[in-house]
Formats: structure tokens, sequence, C-alpha cells
């Protein structure tokens, strides 16, 4: 935050910030609004595996601990929301340390197949517990609101889009704080050399498992958010396809770094609706597209993993830093 | 007691095909260090290859077989040395993910040309059904068995006698030393990858006729780790004793709530990390500092 | 030689000079068939550089392996010698052996490539400072009073290595002679009891050897911090150490000053194949 450009990058990202609700119509807020959701997601997942080393396949499930439980404590045991959504990052949190526990002691592969067995694990588990959804398939979450007050019909979208956006904000400027200090210096120091980690003292087990538990704790934020803006919560959006589409998401922006999960969240939440588009426009010349969608979202997401591991791994952030350079440097480039 | 019977003969044969996929996954690992993340839906891709040639191409049983386990060995071959190669020597989480993205790309494509529903395919292996000691018990598991346990012994014979087949033995026990004997490590790199697609494309064969040809095979494919992960890493008799008792263990699950047999196998993966990680007939790897 | 001040004291042992540090007893380490070591025993002295020499394979880096604990002895003692008495090493984890007072540093530069250097010797401070979670998500307040005072102590290792320039590089760009410096910076960081050294000196150049000679030589002196390493440049180990240690073959062959170790006639054998002028 040092220097002067970039405090002035900082006054214009806020100014358009503030500006979007203004000037976007309501479906393009509602896809502002799930980058928002996904972008706490992608920090979270960018803590554990661009910060830490550690590999997780189980994104989708935790995503669903944590929209399950914000909307059961909201809903059955009626807590208030804000409540009910502390409650869910505690708990997925308490999660993640857990499923972390097993794995944590052993190389880092063993621990990418261990997170693959807790996103079955959880997705059998939300797919067949009748109590969840009290046998219904599906669970409602109660709306926005708080201590009387309700989220509006008409503003629905723009109400949404304040509480993500100060969500996402604090999340990031929290996981920037720990990255300034001793705790997430240990993470790093655990991802790029375990040995010399351990040699300055760094206990691994207890390093690794407070990446995992705040790493969860991120997502099932993500999660409970999820179900209380969707006001449903069903199996279909926490499977092993999402959490693929969270690891391009931080492929694609930027392993290691906070606002690479950003712009990550915001390319990936992004293909889908352009997709989208792409079909539409071409709907007569080549209906095939329209029909395949879905599976074409998917292949996207592959095949943008693929391709940036390839040629930029360093994903969206360092493109953005060489574009910052190139224009630094002009012309004398 | 029948159904008991029943149940194991299911489970044997499953755990014959999941052995056979292991297999390739294995292959892999013990000669690259590389986790095929892609493994499950290389036999995934492998059903749908051999179902376009033998249905859609009309060729014969036999040579669909083959021509299938070429397309599918080449289309490794290809993905090893445009995916893999160029990240040796980058983060080994790179490559890892790299496989995951290859995984959701070759679900997708399946999914893109044949779509979502069960594909018809005429019956390869014969109908019909034994009695086993009073159980009745359909002849197309146990013949699959069989076949599985052919296809291992020709593998094996390979490792044991073929030049190539002890090369890849030596990349696997000491790069270092292969290279310095004249071993072309890249060859063996993509013959690797080449086979593991191969047995996979064998083993989608097989389920897809015991069950069905459909995007269901991918979420079949993914028992695969916890095959390798009870079995070893890099153990070849890992992948058949982890592949008979998965699939024993997830069939028994089912008698006994239906269903279960979808997540019994990744809480034996579970438990076995806690209990013993490197699996039955792993062995911790000591690195050197 | 040179003389500082230091604001801070760099040596973490309060133990003092001539009293004994470090005692290995009777180690003995085996890889599968491989006996590594056999039976060695060793006592580092508090203020002395106490060097271990020997041929390739000689076991030098499974000792210090062993020391550190990443490697455990099938057999033998390892005694670190503290004012509350004697800790006991062997079985204890590498992270708990750290924060008794044992740093060191690594044959092949163990750094963290993606971070700075400044941050690389802050790392070094792990032992030293708070991991609470609570404080480090807030930021203003406890954690960053932690940073900015820790901030102060790896100025001064900065200053004594003359890493000044090359602060804020990541440490993948740097070249081999200031990662080098920084390994040992990071270890000065841990404020130790003991230091131990796997061939500080290995590809350097002439003047870089003897920059690093002076470092380890200015940090025993005057800060009065324990060394133990191994290196191979017979010139330096014997212009520089206090004790020498040999090993061939997993075996003490030889113990004592450089004098008597120069002229030991095992060591001639086993090692310097000529007489050392």
């Amino acid at each position: 935050m040092s220097t002067r450009g970039e405090r002035v990058r900082m006054v214009l990202c806020i100014a358009v910030l503030v500006a979007l609700p203004f000037v976007l119509n309501n479906y393009w807020l509602g896809i502002a609004n799930a980058i928002g959701i996904a972008a706490i997601g992608a920090i979270g997942l960018n803590i554990l595996v661009g910060f830490t080393g550690q590999i997780s396949l189980g994104q989708g499930g935790f995503l669903a601990v944590g929209a399950f439980t914000s909307a059961l404590l909201a809903g059955r045991a009626g807590l208030p929301l804000p409540l009910a959504v502390a409650g869910a990052v505690v708990v997925t949190a308490t999660a993640g340390a857990i499923v972390g526990l097993p794995a944590l002691r052993l190389k880092g592969l063993y621990l990418a197949i261990a997170t693959l067995a807790a996103q079955q694990i959880i997705e059998f588990t939300i797919r067949r517990w009748r109590w969840l959804t009290e046998g219904r398939g599906y669970l409602e979450a109660p709306p926005l609101g708080a201590l009387g007050w309700r989220v509006q019909h008409a503003a629905f979208e723009r109400t949404w889009y304040w509480v993500i956006v100060g969500a996402a904000a604090l999340g990031a400027i929290v996981a920037r704080n720990v990255f300034r200090t001793a705790l997430g210096r240990s993470f790093m120091a655990v991802r790029d050399q375990e040995t010399a980690a351990q040699a300055i003292g760094v206990n691994l087990t207890r390093a690794k498992l407070t990446a995992f538990a705040l790493s969860s704790g991120y997502v099932g934020l993500a999660g409970a958010l999820t179900a209380h803006y969707t006001e449903i919560v069903t199996w279909e959006r926490y499977t092993l396809d999402i959490s693929v589409t969270y690891v391009g998401m931080i492929i694609v922006g930027g392993l290691g770094c906070i606002a690479g999960s950003i712009y990550g969240a915001a390319f990936l939440m992004l293909v889908p609706p352009l997709l989208s588009a792409l079909a539409d426009a071409v709907r007569d010349t080549a209906p095939f597209l329209a029909d395949q969608l879905p599976a074409l979202q998917n292949a996207a997401v592959g095949v943008v993993i693929v391709l940036f591991l390839l040629f930029e791994p360093r994903g969206l952030d360092r493109l953005w830093r060489r574009v910052k350079e190139y224009v630094a440097t002009w012309p004398r480039s | 007691m029948t159904q008991f019977i029943q149940l194991t003969v299911y489970g044997l044969s499953n755990g014959a095909v999941l052995a056979l996929a292991a297999l390739g996954f294995v292959l892999i690992y013990k000669a690259t260090n590389v986790i095929n993340f892609a493994q499950g839906e290389f036999l995934l891709v492998g059903a749908y290859a051999f179902y376009s040639a033998f249905v859609v191409l009309h060729l014969p049983a036999i040579l669909a077989v083959a021509v299938g386990a070429a397309v599918a060995a080449a289309l490794a071959a290809a993905i090893e040395r445009l995916l893999l190669r160029p990240l040796i020597g980058q983060d080994p989480i790179a490559v890892i993910m790299v496989t995951i993205g290859l995984s959701a790309v070759l679900k997708a494509v399946v999914q893109i040309f044949y779509g979502t529903t069960p594909l018809e395919m005429p019956k390869l292996l014969p109908r019909g059904s034994v009695a086993i000691l009073g159980a009745i018990v359909p002849t197309d598991r146990l013949v699959a068995i069989v076949v599985a346990a052919a296809v291992f012994a020709v593998f094996g014979a390979f490792f044991r006698w073929s030049r190539h087949g002890v090369a890849m033995r030596a990349v696997a026990d000491d790069t270092q030393a292969a290279l310095a004997q004249g071993i072309s490590v890249n060859r063996i790199s993509a013959l690797a990858w080449a086979m593991a697609a191969a047995s996979a494309l064998i083993a989608g064969v097989l389920i897809g006729d015991i069950a069905e040809v459909s995007q269901n095979l991918a979420g079949f494919g993914l028992i695969v780790f916890p095959v390798v992960i009870l079995g070893g890493l890099e153990s070849v008799p890992g992948t058949i004793v982890g592949g008979a008792i998965i699939g024993l263990v997830s069939q028994y699950a089912d008698g006994l709530s239906p269903g279960a047999s979808q997540v019994a196998p990744f809480i034996v993966l579970v438990v076995i990390l806690l209990v013993r990680p490197y699996g039955l007939f792993g062995q911790p790897r000591i690195e050197r500092v | 030689m040179i003389s500082r001040e230091y604001a801070l004291p760099l040596n973490g042992s309060t133990l003092a000079r001539g009293q004994s540090l470090l005692e290995l007893a009777d180690i003995g380490l085996a890889f599968g068939g491989i006996q590594a070591l056999d039976g060695v025993g060793l006592t580092v002295t508090q203020g002395t550089i106490h060097a271990v020499i020997g041929p390739n394979g000689a076991g030098k880096s499974s000792l210090l392996n062993c020391v550190s604990g990443l490697y455990r002895p099938q057999r033998g003692r390892i005694a670190l010698h503290r004012s509350g008495g004697a800790a006991e090493l062997v079985g204890r984890k590498p992270h708990e052996i750290a924060r008794l007072g044992v740093a060191r540093s690594f044959q092949n530069i163990e750094l963290f490539r993606h971070l700075t250097v400044l941050d690389n010797l802050m790392l070094g401070r792990h032992t030293r400072m708070s991991l609470s979670l609570v404080p480090a998500l807030v930021w203003f307040g406890p954690a960053r009073r932690q940073e900015i005072a820790h901030c102060e102590f790896v100025e001064e290792v900065i200053a004594l290595l003359g890493l000044q320039d090359v602060r804020h590089r990541p440490v993948g760009t740097l070249a081999y002679g200031f990662a080098k410096r920084v390994e040992l910076g990071r270890a000065l960081c841990m404020q130790p009891a003991i230091i131990l050294l796997d061939e500080p000196m290995a590809g350097m150049n002439a003047d870089e050897k003897v920059d690093m000679a002076r470092y380890l030589l200015e940090v025993n002196e005057v800060a009065g911090l324990t060394v133990v390493m191994i290196e191979h440049d017979m010139e330096v180990v014997m212009d520089i150490s206090h004790r020498v240690t040999v090993l061939d073959f997993g075996k003490r062959i030889a113990d004592g000053t450089p004098d008597e170790v120069r002229s030991d006639p095992r060591v001639i054998d086993a090692y310097l194949g000529e007489e050392v002028a």
C-alpha cells in the first residue's frame, strides 16, 4: 500500500466496486454476487493450496458442510442469521481439521487422495441422509435478514451485493494479514521446504492443520452465504466438479496470491454465462452448443486448468504484473 | 448363503476390473512418479472408445478391443508428451493438478460426444448363469475375472521377459542408473502411460459389459484410488489384493445397506490412511537430505 | 578480525566457555543393510568451532541429521547441555530439537525459494514468535508489534552478513554465494545454542570462502556461538577450527586439535593421502 500507483489503483478499485450495483442490471449483478462468494471460497482454497502447498479436492464437500450447517442453524434451530453463518464457519473449520488429521502426517499426494475420499463421503452423506432435508431431497435456507429486517425482493441483488462485497473484502484483508505474520510465514515455509521448516522449529502437523482449518473456515463462509443467497441447499451444487472448478480458479488466478484468487474466481464464474451467451448467439447455426452447455462448461474448466499450467503457471496475477511492468517501462522496454 | 456367494462373485469381478485399472495407475507412478488423477477417466474413455469401434464401426469384438487399446495408448502417449513432459522439474503440485484438469476434460468430452444416457451395446461376454454351491451367478462376471487374470499374466510376462518391460522396471527402481545404462526415460514414460491406458481400456470394456456404458463409469473409476492406497502406490500385487478387498467390501456393504457400495471404498481408504498409510505392500520412501 | 557490538545476543546458550555443550555417545545408524554410523561419539565444547571431516560417504551428514532429528539412530545418546540440565535429543522431532536451540544449514541449500531474503531470515525467528491465530487475523496490535520487534534482530544479522542489497529479493534468484549466506543468516536468527553447518563453503570461490570464514570467526569469537561444521576444504578446517573429529566408513578414527589430527597416521591413511603442511 506504499506506492502512489498502488494507492491510486486501490481508490479506483473501490470506486468501481461502489459504482457496480448502479451500473449493472440484475442478471449481471447476480453474476457479480456469485463471483464474490466464489472469491471467498477461492481465497480459502488458495490459503491451503497456494500458500501452504497442500492439495485439496474436497472444496465441494466443505462448501456443503457450510451450507447445510448454516441453513439448519438458521432454519430448524432458529438462530439469527449472523450467528448461523458464524456457526457454519466454525463447524466447517473443525471439519477441515478432522479431515486433515489422518493425511497431514503424510506426503502431499496422500492429502489429495484423502480429500477426494472426504468429498465422496460428504457427497454420499448429503444425498442419502434423509434427516438433513427431512426427506424432501432439498433444504430450504432462510433468506437474508436479521433483527426483524428482511431483504426486500426489489433490491435483492443489490442488498446481497453489499453483504457479499463486504464479506469478501474482509476475507481478503484478513488473509493478507495472516501472511504478514509468523503464522502465515510458517505456512509458506511448509510449502517451500518442509525439511528446512522443521529445522527452524515449525511443527509441520500443527501448521498444516491450522492452514486446513483456516482454509475450511473461509469455504464454510462461502457455503453459508450460498445457502442463504439461493435460499435452497441441494447436493448437486457440491460435487467433485465444483472442487475441480475451484482448483481451476486458483490456478488461473495465481497460486499463493490473494488478488489472484479473486481474478480466478471472476474468470471461471464468467465462463458459464459467457458460454451461455455464445450458445444463444449461435443457436440457429450451431444448436449443438446450447444442448451441450453443462458438458462444455466442465470441459472449459479442464482446458483452462491445463492451458494455464502449461503456459502461465503463475496465473492471471503474473500476467497482470507483466502488463504493469510493460506499461511502466514503455516506451523504453 | 446364496446371497453371500453372489455378492462374493460380484465383488471379485468388480475387484478384478478395478485391479486392472489400478495396474495402470501403479505403472505410471512407478515409472514416472506421477499421480494420474485421470486414471478413472481412462477407464471411462476406454469403454466409450471400445463402444465406438464395436458398435459404431461394427468391428468384430477382438479387433475392436485391439483398435480401442491402440487408440487409447496413442492418446495416452500424446498426453504424456504434451501435458506431462513440459512440466518436468516444476512443482509436483503442478503435475497433480494437470492430471486433475485432464480428468475434467476427458469426462466432459465423452459427455459431449456421447451424451449422458447409457449406451446400448450387444453383450460381449457370455450370457447365462452357473450354479456355485447352490447360488446362481452370472457367467459374464466369472469370465471377466478370468480375462482380468489373463491380462495380468500377460503384463507379468512382459515385465519379466520383454526388453522394454525390464527397462521399465529399471527406470522404476533407479532412474539415474537406468539413464546411465542408455535407457530412454522419455520412451519408458510414454510406454507406461500407453500401457496404463490400455489396461484401463480393457477394464472399461469388461465393466461396461457387465454393468453399462455410461457416465457412471467415471464414478466407478474413482474407486481406483482406494485400491491403490490399500495395495500400496507402487505395488502390482497390491492392485490385485487391493482390488479384491475393495470389491468384496463394497458388495458386502451393499448387501447390508443398499447403495453403501458407493461410499464403502472411501471409508476403507480413510481407515487405511490412519492405520497403515503406505498400504499392504507399500514401503515408505526414504529421502536423503 | 572485526569487533562489533551486538545490540542483541546471537548466542542462545548460557553455558560458560569450555563447558560441554553437545555430547554424542555410541551413535549407531543403519539404513537397510548399510551401517552409516557405527559407535560414533564426540563432545563439543561451548565457544569452539568443531569440524567434522572425512571422505565422502563417511557418515558426516548422517551424523548431523541425527543431531537435528531428521534421522533416528538405532542406538546411542545425544545430550544437549543447557542451564536447566541436559536434554536428550534422540527420539525427539526435528522441530522440537530446533526449539531447544539447535540450528543448522544444509548441504544442498534448503531456503524457502519463493520468499524474500527478509522473509527467510524472519523465519529464523520462528521459535521465538507467537503463532496465535486471532492476533494474526487482526494484524493491528500484538501481531504487528511482534513483527517490528523481530525485524530489528533480523537487521542485525543482515548487517553482519552484508545482505542489505538483497533483502527484498526472492532467494530463488540469488547467486549461490549469497544463498549460502542467507542460510547461515537464517540459522543465526534462531539465536541458537549451537549451530550445525553442512559444508558451508561448498561450491564457493576463494573470495567467498574468505568471507564465510570471517563470518564464522566473528560469530564464534565475538558472540561466543558454538559452531559444528562439516567441511572438505582442509585449509579452512585447519585454520579456523579448535577441534577436529575425523570419520571414516561410519566410525570415528581421530579426534583432537587440528595439529594432532593432521599428523595422525590413521587420518593420513584414510583421507589425506599426503601430509598437509
